[in-house]
């Protein structure tokens, strides 16, 4: 049988039970006496394409066949590409052209390694052996060469005794990643505080609230009872950079109950307006748009991961992972009976981060 | 007539006298012909006369509310402490919540189900009729917004905006709190979809006509109904759930056959 030179020994010769512990020093392990003993392998049985030569012919016609249909899996894949080409604007297409391709690449794959296998189980040598690992010390000899090699090379390059050299050559293995740091810095958020960009959002005093996406500002009378309205702040959609990470912050769902469903804090009575009220819509756990309003019971569930909020509590959790209620948007209502912020939300808005817990 | 004149008795009677029912004939004629020209001249005041027929329809419907729905919702479907007050949710409601079979509901349970419709079509209608007539509130669609033809892109855009939170981005329905959850919108007539957009049934909110125009509902049901008639270009779609369903095909199938492959691959060959 096929074996590597260094340990590789058949079972006849192999008596593992007692490879390995002679001679190893005494240390502070608990040795083991009644350890199972390696029952070894069990006998050797032949198979049936060792003893049958025409099932030995046959194993080897169902490799070659094998291999021989990876080639025409191949050819079909090529042919399928051309044959079923994508069509734009046509999705049907695309159905038949992945399925054909993937089918004959399937087969190329699949035929090379089925028969790779099956060669090797049925027909290849199949006698047992050990391959025992290389102990992990070298040879004392292997050693005392390895530290002059060491001692040889520090003389002949003079890196112990001409030590400025060693250190400027030190030095500039240390400067040389530096320009990297500083470039990588530079991806990063520069100017500001990336804390005062997470706390604060577009909404500022007096901006209309408008519908997502058009940008349509909403009347406090459009929102009828049971309504709920998924908000951007009015110009969010003419931002020329920066709109998705804007809405990213600044997305506001209103919705409109009863007024007397509403149990509102006594600091918080002016932030609503006759029953409509406005919430951050990114969940406070990782920040998912929480949107599932449930108009008969004013829960709010966050699809994620099942955080709910209580909209007629200033949506307090009621369940789940969240740890804060949803930050509050408060709104009046301007002389044209549009509905406007009173101010940016007073905290900040979405997920924990470093200076908010 | 023409027993009168019938040549067997021709002398027995004479022109003064007439058989008693000739009278009798001749009122029925009479009674005809007016009645004709009633309903001939009727026809150009057609409003009258519709009114006279919804009154009616407003009446059976009545009856048919008392018979099915006032257990909970009051005789005057005031609502009670079982169902809400149905006094200005109009027709739209009562055409969504009935002729889906979600009404009259079969047990209490997190929230009403589809199930077979219970009435007819006409009984529909009255039971829309009698309720839209308590107070106003939206009507039924109208037949030019639920053609199916609108923008279906945009309606894809509204769609996620709005919709696809609880009611799944390919319309496969989605848990919400406490055993309620957003149907599967495939199958849904078109006229059912857009009432419920208007009325909010049960967990739903509501989406006014300000907030959605009736134009963008007509492009949402067009999405809708695109996504209906599309093949899926990836294949089995395996109900749209996403993660879900596919992760549960990747698990018994993708890992079922790995371990099989690496069973046979180990094993001894016989």
């Amino acid at each position: 049988m096929a074996k590597d030179d260094n340990s590789g020994k058949d079972l006849t010769a192999a008596d593992s039970s007692t490879v390995g512990h002679e001679g190893a020093p005494a240390g502070t392990a608990v040795v083991v006496r009644d350890a199972v003993a390696n029952p070894g392998f069990p006998p050797h049985r032949p198979r049936v394409t060792d003893l049958d030569p025409s099932a030995e012919r046959q194993a080897e016609r169902t490799v070659y066949t094998l291999f021989y249909l990876s080639i025409v899996g191949s050819v079909f894949a090529i042919v399928a590409y051309m044959v079923f080409p994508i069509i734009p604007e046509d999705p049907g297409s695309v159905r038949l052209n992945n399925l054909f391709i993937g089918l004959g690449l399937t087969l190329a794959l699949m035929a090379i390694g089925i028969g790779a296998v099956h060669w090797g189980k049925a027909l290849m040598f199949d006698h047992e052996g050990i391959d025992e690992r290389h102990p992990v010390r070298g040879t004392d000899e292997t050693r005392t060469r390895a530290v002059e090699i060491f001692h040889e090379a520090n003389v002949e390059s003079g890196i112990g005794r001409r030590s400025l050299i060693r250190n400027s050559l030190i030095g500039a293995l240390i400067a040389f990643p530096l320009p990297a740091v500083v470039l990588f810095r530079g991806l990063g958020p520069m100017d500001t505080n990336p804390s005062a960009l997470l706390s604060h959002t577009m909404w500022k005093a007096g901006t209309r609230l408008a519908i997502d996406p058009t940008g349509t500002p909403i009347k406090a009378s459009d929102v009828t009872l049971g309504s709920a309205f998924h908000v951007i702040p009015e110009g969010l959609q003419d931002l020329e950079h920066g709109k998705l990470e804007e809405k990213g912050k600044a997305a506001v769902l209103l919705m409109r109950l009863k007024p007397e469903d509403l149990n509102e804090l006594p600091e918080r009575k002016g932030w609503s307006y006759d029953g409509i009220v406005a919430y951050s819509k990114i969940c406070t756990h990782v920040g998912c748009p929480v949107a599932l309003y449930e108009q008969q019971t004013h829960n709010l569930l966050c699809p994620c991961h099942q955080s709910q909020f209580d909209v007629t509590n200033h949506c307090e959790v009621i369940f789940g992972p969240a740890k804060r209620p949803l930050p509050q948007l408060p709104i009046a209502v301007d002389s044209e009976g549009y509905l406007i912020a009173q101010s940016d939300f007073t905290e900040p808005v979405g997920p924990s981060f470093w200076e908010r817990h | 007539m023409t027993t009168f004149n019938t040549p067997k008795q021709p002398r027995g009677r004479k022109a003064g006298r007439r058989s008693p029912l000739a009278s009798v004939a001749l009122i029925a004629i009479g009674l005809l012909f007016t009645g004709g020209a009633y309903a001939a001249f009727s026809t150009s005041t057609a409003s009258a006369e519709t009114n006279a027929t919804s009154q009616q329809t407003v009446g059976e419907g009545q009856k048919l509310f008392a018979a099915n729905c006032a257990t909970c919702h009051g005789l005057a479907a005031q609502g009670s402490g079982s169902g809400p007050s149905l006094i200005g949710v109009g027709a739209a409601a009562v055409d969504f919540q009935v002729g889906t079979g979600r009404m009259p509901m079969q047990m209490n349970g997190p929230q009403a189900q589809k199930k077979k419709v219970q009435f007819t079509e006409e009984q529909i209608a009255s039971l829309a009729a009698y309720v839209a007539s308590l107070a106003p509130g939206p009507g039924k669609p109208d037949a030019s917004l639920l053609d199916a033809e609108g923008n279906a892109a945009n309606g894809a855009e509204l769609f996620r905006i709005n919709c696809a939170m609880c009611h799944n981005v390919a319309g496969a329905g989605g848990a919400l709190t406490a055993g309620k959850y957003a149907p599967n919108l495939k199958g849904v007539t078109e006229a059912h979809i857009y009432e419920a957009m208007v009325t909010g049934p049960q967990s739903m909110p509501v989406f006014n006509d300000m907030n959605i125009s009736p134009e963008s509902k007509r492009d949402i049901i067009t999405y809708l109904k695109y996504l209906e008639k599309t093949p899926s270009p990836g294949g089995l779609a395996l109900g749209s759930l996403g993660p879900v369903s596919e992760g549960l095909f990747l698990w018994i199938f993708g890992l079922g056959s790995i371990v099989a492959l690496t069973v046979w691959i180990t094993a001894k060959s016989n």
